[in-house]
């Protein structure tokens, strides 16, 4: 319907014509709302960084030795094939804007093989954490048993599964917003001239590989002095 | 007759036929508006309910009516859906939607369709929360707060509501974001930010507060969760954990909530106060700016909360004076309001009784506020009923004083029909002396040291308690009062043009009453200030088919 949609003038006393914004056909609207979007995001990591940094200042040995034990090859494989996903996902969008259509849905597969990539990684990584006793509910990371880990690493770990686990939450919407994006597209209601959707989901990818800047070397690297590079 | 939006609409998906789903699928703001209002007063009335049962429990020491633990989830229940149901998304879901897009001009608000999705995402929220009264394990009994460690140990059922209360800061978020686009993007040619009704800025500054704030209760909440499924203990301290952190996390967002609750009041306030004195505001710019610097250190004072739960002097002492601060911006308001009030032709409508009741209850509770933010007298106070009486004369006596105030105001646009005005004032009389027959002897009741929450008390406590209850029957009967009142104007009300109360804002200048689908029949162009009055007459009149001004 943003096709047909023919903008209104309002008149002033002087008879000088002034063009309304309607909410239909609004590029910048769409792009302010996603940015506002995006910045609850932010703030919501947030809050769980502000809770990690919390309890790494009361059980720093801790933190150092349950980021010791992660596998830092896997983490950072992931944290290149993310990297190079927001590379393919720019491109998609440099390509729509210059009007290359077949280029940019190229490179929104690119990303979404990128994505499922990285999850497949996350799930192996996950897998042999989960077989060496360290997961979420499992006796390693409850107290109060023979088998308890100490307090800073069943936090560190509480809040490892936690936030990648959000984060990887993220990457399967954002796998799910792409496909979707792939059918407007060929629906014909993303094109060169009105690609706002497409816009909001290279933005949307951004953040999500952002986020994960910050959650790789928080839980990752940490322990890398004392740890190597595999683990789990 | 000319067609209103009660006639037609545009939906989300589809032109369905039967009444039933087009109110369904509507992305109307108006129709949207009306929906919530319909929800939100079934729970407000489900939660006055919950509190008159408390009532009755308190009318004697020892046990009448229900058990201690059967209170505990009561006034959970009272306050969850109060806090998560009503009060949050009170103003500006019913008269943000409704009112806000009229204000500034525009056909709706930037995202439409998303205001539906919202709207279905509040419901269902709402549904959770509601669902868990009918699990085994039984509502919450932890208090709206879900204070660590209880709400982590309790056999209540917490995950529900914690759940409910995530969804539903998502839909206040989206409402925030919507808004906050909408007035960013949609204001009518000329509308320049400080030509916005002060209305509008209320809800600007509150949509800024829902949207920066409310992500972080939301993850507080989903670690909490996380916590009572996994055992993490990251709030837990028999787990390593730290209480006080998630009273930090939670009043990270819960204090600046209450502003969110009361700015849009305050904006209520200052379209009634105007437009009842035909005078033009006094001080509209520092009306303006005082609700975003409300909204600006409301961020920076949760700590207030945490006097008795561990904190360093320090921290204590600068919370406090940034406490003291908000009363600054909210002072400003106050004397802005009277002086619009000085030598103008004050016209005691119904709407105006209501702001000017609330001048009085919210400055009593507003200054009790400071009096508990100074930390000497809080260790002393803090959860007493002193601090109950406070904040219910702040949020009742200030935000649902004003939502009632709106609703009264805006009545005629919504409906295009006339309540009846006699009847109307009875129903605030009763009100408010039944308000304030309520809540004032709390204040002295706190003050001798009645704690809150607890479901007995000592026999000298009496004497207040029962001063509440009566003072709780009469404040039942005037709302009831004033519902039907409504219902009846809204059923048999006279026709009304479409300003009756002869106010100058956008909203007043449609062409029928009630206004049509796509609100004004062309976006006027503005070049006047929002309340404009000359010997107590509006000065922009407008031709309302051409929306061209003709004075």
């Amino acid at each position: 319907m943003a096709h047909e949609y023919i903008p209104e003038i309002s008149t002033d006393r002087d008879g000088t014509e002034h063009v309304v914004q309607g909410w239909q056909d609004d590029f910048y609207g769409g792009k302010l709302g996603f940015w506002l979007f995006m910045f609850t995001e932010v703030l919501m990591f947030g809050a769980m960084f502000l809770v990690l940094t919390y309890y790494k200042m009361l059980h720093p040995a801790d933190f150092v030795a349950a980021s010791a034990s992660l596998n830092r090859f896997l983490g950072g494989t992931n944290t290149v094939i993310l990297l190079v996903s927001a590379l393919t996902m720019g491109l998609s969008l440099l390509k729509m804007r210059a009007g290359d259509v077949k280029g940019a849905k190229l490179m929104i597969w690119a990303t979404i093989i990128l994505a499922l990539m990285f999850l497949s990684i996350k799930a192996v990584e996950w897998t042999a954490e989960y077989n060496h006793g360290v997961f979420l509910g499992l006796d390693a990371l409850q107290s109060g048993n023979p088998h308890s880990k100490p307090f800073g690493e069943i936090l560190f770990f509480g809040m490892y599964f936690t936030m990648t686990g959000i984060h990887g939450f993220h990457i399967i919407i954002g796998i799910g917003l792409m496909v979707w994006l792939l059918k407007r597209i060929n629906a014909g209601k993303v094109s060169p001239e009105h690609h706002i959707l497409h816009w909001n989901i290279a933005l949307y990818w951004d953040i999500v590989h952002l986020i994960w800047v910050f959650v790789f070397p928080y839980f990752y690297m940490i322990g890398a002095a004392s740890g190597g590079t595999g683990g789990h | 007759m000319s067609k209103s939006y009660f006639d037609e609409t545009h939906c989300a998906i589809g032109h369905p036929k039967s009444t039933f789903m087009q109110w369904m699928l509507t992305v109307d703001h108006k129709r949207i508006g009306l929906m919530y209002a319909a929800v939100m007063f079934t729970f407000f009335f489900i939660a006055v309910s919950t509190a008159l049962l408390m009532r009755f429990e308190l009318f004697a020491p020892g046990q009448q009516f229900i058990d201690g633990d059967t209170f505990n989830q009561a006034f959970t229940l009272h306050g969850v859906i109060m806090i998560f149901l009503f009060i949050v998304p009170g103003i500006p879901a019913v008269f943000g939607n409704i009112v806000m897009p009229l204000m500034i001009g525009a056909k709706d608000v930037s995202f439409p369709r998303l205001n539906w999705f919202t709207f279905w995402l509040y419901i269902f929220g709402s549904a959770i929360a509601i669902a868990s009264l009918f699990t085994d394990a039984g509502f919450a009994d932890t208090g709206w707060t879900f204070y660590a460690p209880y709400s982590l140990n309790t056999g209540t059922n917490v995950i529900f509501t914690l759940v409910a209360a995530f969804v539903l800061g998502m839909a206040s978020i989206l409402t925030g974001l919507n808004f906050l686009v909408t007035i960013h993007r949609l204001r009518a040619p000329g509308m320049t930010f400080f030509k916005m009704p002060l209305f509008v800025w209320g809800i600007y500054a509150t949509a800024w507060i829902q949207l920066l704030a409310t992500p972080v209760v939301g993850i507080t909440l989903i670690l909490a969760i996380m916590e009572k499924y996994f055992g993490i203990g990251i709030f837990d301290p028999s787990k390593g954990g730290d209480p006080v952190l998630f009273e930090h996390l939670f009043w990270i967002y819960s204090h600046p909530a209450v502003y969110l609750m009361i700015l849009p009041a305050f904006g209520i306030m200052s379209e009634i106060i105007p437009v009842f004195s035909r005078r033009e505001i006094f001080g509209y710019r520092t009306i303006a700016l005082s609700s975003a610097s409300i909204a600006g250190i409301g961020y920076l004072v949760w700590g207030h909360h945490l006097y008795t739960s561990g904190m360093a002097d320090i921290a204590k002492t600068v919370f406090s004076l940034l406490t003291f601060f908000v009363a600054i911006p909210t002072g400003i308001k106050f004397y802005d309001w009277i002086a619009t009030m000085y030598k103008g032709k004050i016209v005691l409508s119904t709407p105006m009784l209501w702001a000017m009741g609330t001048i009085i209850t919210f400055a009593i509770g507003g200054l009790t506020g400071v009096t508990i933010a100074m930390i000497g007298v809080d260790i002393h106070l803090q959860d007493t009923y002193y601090t109950v009486a406070h904040f219910h004369y702040a949020m009742l006596g200030g935000v649902v004083f004003l939502f009632f105030a709106g609703m009264h105001y805006w009545f005629p646009l919504v409906t295009g029909k006339m309540y009846d005005e006699p009847k109307a004032k009875i129903a605030f009389y009763m009100q408010f002396v039944g308000f304030n027959l309520l809540w004032f002897p709390m204040f002295i009741a706190g003050f001798l040291g009645m704690p809150r929450r607890y479901f007995d008390y000592l026999p000298e406590f009496q004497i207040y308690h029962q001063f509440s209850f009566f003072g709780a029957l009469l404040f039942v009967a005037g709302l009831v009062f004033m519902f039907w009142v409504f219902y009846k104007g809204w059923t048999k009300g006279e026709k009304v043009g479409p300003n009756p109360w002869h106010a100058t804002t956008l909203e007043w200048h449609m062409p029928t009453s009630p206004p049509p689908l796509e609100n004004h029949s062309k976006v006027p162009y503005v070049d006047f200030d929002p309340y404009e009055y000359h010997h107590g007459e509006p000065v922009v009149k407008f031709d309302y088919e051409t929306m061209r001004r003709i004075d």
